[in-house]
């Protein structure tokens, strides 16, 4: 039960506060860089290789010029006059705009056409005819280092291999020590596959470059502008477009989940042409395009071990990942942490030594991975951990529950100080579990499970207690590009006691508008309704590094609540000077301040706020207002008990998901409306890899299922009813105690469901399955263990 | 939509439609309900220079039952399947495909005689319409014709349907008592083509002999396909398990699916014989009712 402090009213924390900006978005009012249209644009369309590794021998555009509308095609030589050709990943690896020579994946830009229209635009890509010798491509990221295989970045001097970095984290002595003595060993082969983040909108910009002004306006589908803004003058200040001159517009976004955090090149084309013509030009990506070129996810090849004992303690685990790049790293992981957060991948258990490894390499295909709906590859390591655990189960006999219970680090251990050196802020597992297991009556699956094994039928019971790590974060470790991953907020309070809030983060769906002045409205008493917020300008807003890896709450939100904090101090002031008492006589509750055991003697917020501007103490600064930057002191670390069922039919290898229970603790809610609607979301994002997405290449580096037609993601349809809940454990360091939920559920849900059908299929031998896990699959299992026909 | 430049009319006789395929020849296509066309249009698979739009003739999208044989105008969309009490009380397995066929959306545009027309072995009525032995009625400027479905499908994306003519009318037979019909696919996600798809309409005489089997495949094999050999082993036979299970091994034998990422066609094959015994079972339930 979640108790509120604030009234209905002021509806402050807690309380399910109808989202703001539904009003329009229901209502078709929403505005998105598609909706934007100004005098004299033009548009632009990309032609595209067909190839995944080839050299360019000529572009000639002579048919496509001829076409009415169309005014200049753009390639790679034509930006290398003005040396913006290439252009630098977010982790610092380079990438090409447009290419001068060679091509490194399929869908990869080759030119751009500019056109009056965008019908002129695309028949003029169309048009636009592209030689290419194709050169054998390396798509096995496994083969990828073989002495044999060409070396793709050549324009990396010096470079004689396709690795790009390694990384390692955890004591390898002490970890081969336990696992070389341990009675227990267990080991699987994952592959996490690289599936895209499909938003509903696709990316895309309008440039709007004034020749007058010299000034860039910047509208585009961004999670993170104030970031673009810097990027965009690091890569652009040598032309003349530096920081003061750029303004970044991020409008309504449809969705971003990590896909809208990296610079495309279509952006960057953009730019140019403008800069060049003078005029601003429109570039909206079609579906199959977003789908094909844009930056991935995921793509790691982990092996996983765990040693125990064998009465089911754990002693240590090990993970050895081969992460596939793409051609170039465009990952958006924070500088320092080449693999992301990926070290959270010890779990929620309490055991003392872990060795984690990783290398990374290029392939021909698209460049990424993004950290979809995830903080920076946390999905991949709570899938590597949560599978191998219920692996380590099987092996031992035990069930998979009752060893979590066992093995969970204790509510009174917390903070936590992990094998791969993070410090859990707190948790309780155990009392999450123990719900899920109550919620989905744990007790009475396993007996009809084993009822129905008897019966040749297939069920499965698949459990996922996560830990999750979000908030980047702490400014000491935390930076992009240099840049420190603190967040802000701005509070305006306008004489009449209503506000305007600004942040540097930048909603996609989250429910900022909502959430954030129901944040304010806890810590200053004014009604949430009465508060305006606004993100996505960097003209207006406060500097601040985005939204994504569920860090808008724990980063922005708690810049909203000291920002709030230092108001009310002065509100405090204000309050004493007009009731003529001292500070300390005063008392606060929310929205007024009132004095010690006289409560009539009162002055509300609004009161104080309208005396700010007309009637205020004497040396005190007028107005009321205030920013903070907040630089978190830690991450935070929700946690979560996930319980999936399965039905699996034995001949067509369909699996119905019966049941899924989710409880979520992602410490104090702010809006629980919110929270569930993130949740359900998340989820379903979680059933996506686990049963339907992957993107699927071919040898020759051809996308398989480059449409919605093949690439499947799931609907209402294919959902399964939800089950949610929560279990509140605050955040400790937090100004309010909250954690970030975004992506908990898409994080968790992978491995609760793939656990459930290698439960299902466990008796006949099956240890693992590779996600998604499809009815084919599982037929072809089911087939080889004499169960289908 | 950013599709190659076209030119379009929409006539609202079918004599107009005529002399407007005439006129334009090859370069011309009908756009019924345009969720075959449209989505090939904006991959630029296809680029017609002309677009004859027939959605404003009138007199087309009726359901009945006249003369013997249930009569589906070819303009009536799958929804008006979905929503057709005639329909949902007397062929349920039109209603077993309808709902079967992409989403809500899709069903209020497309229309049953585009998913016939486009010759597209992963439709779903071929198959319905193969089970329920349909005749298709194709007009020109010079008259009428009808075509048995089994004559129907010549290929890929090609059926009897010829330049100058347009699809206005489906036929059924309608059934005699004793008989049930249904129909299934298994599909990756909704909205998705079949993996594997199976109709079946059966008859049975009063002491349980089959006196009519239809057997129809969808997307086994490169036109839509009626499993003959399954139909013959059940005419005439009480429909025993053995008797259903050898017409389910016979689909399974004779289907020519291909791989793809729906499935091998070990598997496609495997889920034919599957399909195929669970829709015998379930249009006899039907039939007993």
């Amino acid at each position: 039960m979640i108790r509120c402090k604030t009234s209905k009213e002021i509806g402050g924390m807690g309380h399910s506060v109808k989202r703001k900006e539904d009003a329009r978005f229901i209502q078709g009012k929403g505005h998105y860089v598609d909706d934007i249209h100004l005098p004299g644009m033009l548009h632009m369309d990309i032609v595209r290789s067909p190839y995944a590794y080839a050299k360019i021998k000529s572009i000639n555009a002579e048919e496509a010029l001829k076409i009415p509308g169309v005014l200049a095609v753009v390639t790679g030589k034509d930006l290398e006059k003005y040396n913006l050709h290439w252009m630098p990943t977010l982790m610092s690896d380079t990438q090409m705009v447009l290419p001068t020579d060679t091509v490194m994946y399929q869908a990869q830009e080759v030119a751009a056409v500019i056109a009056t229209d965008r019908y002129a635009a695309r028949d003029g890509k169309e048009a636009v005819i592209v030689e290419y010798e194709p050169m054998k491509p390396v798509i096995d990221p496994h083969k990828s280092l073989d002495p044999g295989a060409p070396v793709l970045r050549t324009d990396k001097p010096g470079k004689n291999d396709n690795h790009i970095w390694h990384w390692e984290v955890g004591d390898k002595t002490a970890t081969e020590k336990i696992f070389a003595e341990a009675d227990v060993v267990v080991k699987e082969q994952m592959h996490i596959p690289r599936i895209h983040v499909a938003s509903i909108e696709t990316c895309g910009c309008v440039a709007d470059y004034d020749k007058v002004n010299n000034h860039l306006t910047m509208y585009m589908t961004t999670q993170a502008p104030h970031a673009i803004r810097t990027v965009i003058a690091l890569v652009a200040g040598h032309v003349g477009l530096t920081e003061e001159k750029i303004r970044v517009v991020s409008p309504d976004i449809g969705g971003g989940f990590g896909g809208k955090v990296p610079v495309y090149p279509g952006y960057v084309i953009a730019i140019a042409v403008s800069f060049l013509v003078g005029k601003p030009v429109k570039w909206v990506e079609d579906r199959s395009e977003n789908l094909q070129a844009d930056s991935f996810a995921r793509d790691y090849h982990i092996t996983a071990e765990m040693a125990g004992t064998k009465d089911g303690k754990i002693l240590a685990t090990r993970f050895k990942i081969l992460a596939d790049h793409g051609y170039t790293d465009a990952s958006a992981n924070p500088s320092k942490f080449p693999t992301g957060l990926f070290s959270i991948g010890t779990g929620s258990y309490d055991y003392g030594a872990a060795f984690m490894e990783a290398d990374a390499v290029y392939t021909n295909k698209p460049p990424g991975g993004v950290a979809y709906r995830c903080s920076f590859r946390v999905t991949e390591a709570v899938h590597a951990i949560e599978r191998i655990t219920d692996r380590f189960a099987f092996e031992i006999g035990k069930d998979p529950a009752q060893l979590r219970m066992e093995n969970f680090i204790k509510k009174e251990d917390f903070p936590w100080k992990s094998p791969t050196g993070w410090t859990y802020d707190s948790g309780d597992y155990h009392a999450g579990l123990l719900k899920a297991m109550e919620v989905v009556g744990y007790e009475e699956l396993r007996k009809e499970q084993a009822e129905k094994r008897e019966r040749g039928e297939l069920m499965g019971i698949g459990i996922s207690t996560f830990t999750e790590i979000v908030g980047a974060g702490p400014s000491r470790d935390f930076d992009i590009l240099g840049i420190k991953m603190f967040d802000s907020a701005e509070i305006r309070v306008h004489p009449t006691g209503k506000a305007i809030a600004r942040f540097g983060t930048k909603s996609q769906g989250q429910g900022h508008e909502t959430t954030y002045a129901q944040i304010i409205a806890e810590e200053l008493g004014i009604p949430a309704e009465h508060i305006q917020v606004e993100e996505g300008d960097t003209d207006t807003a406060p500097y601040g590094l985005g939204t994504y890896a569920s860090r808008s709450t724990p980063t922005a939100g708690a810049a909203a609540a000291v920002a709030a904090r230092k108001l009310r101090d002065k509100a405090r002031k204000i309050a004493a000077y007009l009731l003529e008492v001292s500070e300390e006589d005063l008392e606060w509750e929310p929205g007024k301040f009132f004095v010690k055991g006289a409560p009539e003697k009162a002055k509300t917020i609004q009161e104080i706020v309208f005396a700010a501007y007309t009637n205020h103490p004497l040396g005190m600064e007028a107005g009321f207002e205030a920013t903070h930057y907040y630089d978190p002191p830690n991450l935070t670390f929700p946690s979560g008990a996930y319980i999936c069922v399965v039905d699996i039919d034995k001949e067509t290898g369909e699996i119905k998901v019966r049941r899924f229970v989710a409880i979520d603790d992602c410490g104090n809610i702010i809006n629980p409306m919110i929270v569930q609607g993130q949740v359900h979301g998340g989820l379903t994002q979680g059933l996506a890899p686990a049963m339907y997405e992957q993107l699927i290449y071919d040898e020759d580096g051809n996308i398989l299922n480059g449409t919605f037609m093949d690439y499947l993601v799931p609907t209402a349809v294919e959902s399964p009813n939800w089950e949610t809940g929560h279990t509140v454990t605050p955040s400790p360091h937090h100004p309010i105690g909250a954690k970030g939920v975004g992506e908990s559920p898409t994080v968790g849900a992978p491995p609760a469901i793939a656990n459930a059908i290698v439960d299902a299929l466990s008796h006949l031998g099956v240890t693992h399955i590779d996600i998604p896990i499809t009815p084919f699959k599982v037929w072809k299992i089911l087939k080889e263990k004499g169960v289908a026909q | 939509m950013i599709p190659a430049p076209f030119d379009y009319a929409a006539p609202n006789t079918l004599a107009e439609a005529f002399a407007l395929l005439e006129q334009h020849g090859d370069d011309a296509k009908i756009l019924a309900g345009g969720h075959s066309l449209i989505p090939m249009m904006k991959l630029r698979f296809a680029s017609p220079a002309f677009l004859v739009d027939i959605n404003n003739i009138p007199g087309l999208s009726y359901i009945r039952e006249e003369d013997g044989y249930l009569r589906i105008g070819a303009m009536a969309r799958e929804a008006d399947l979905d929503h057709s009490e005639l329909i949902r009380s007397r062929y349920p397995i039109f209603t077993d495909a309808s709902k079967l066929i992409a989403d809500p959306q899709v069903r209020n545009m497309g229309t049953i005689g585009g998913n016939i027309a486009h010759g597209d072995a992963a439709n779903d009525h071929p198959a319905v319409m193969l089970a329920m032995r349909a005749e298709v009625v194709i007009s020109s400027a010079e008259g009428q014709r009808t075509v048995p479905i089994d004559e129907f499908f010549y290929g890929f994306y090609m059926t009897a349907v010829q330049q100058n003519e347009i699809l206005t009318e489906i036929r059924i037979p309608i059934p005699p008592a004793g008989t049930g019909n249904a129909y299934h696919k298994l599909e990756r996600k909704v909205g998705d083509y079949a993996t594997a798809g199976v109709a079946v309409q059966i008859t049975v005489d009063g002491k349980g002999f089959c006196t009519y089997a239809g057997i129809g495949l969808t997307n086994v094999n490169p036109t839509p396909m009626r499993a003959a050999r399954s139909e013959e082993a059940l005419l005439g036979q009480k429909m025993t398990e053995e008797a259903i299970a050898e017409a389910a091994r016979l689909a399974a034998e004779d289907c020519n699916p291909s791989d793809d990422l729906r499935g091998d066609e070990e598997y496609k094959r495997a889920m034919v014989g599957v399909l195929t015994r669970r829709m015998i079972h379930k249009a006899l339930e039907r039939a007993r009712r």
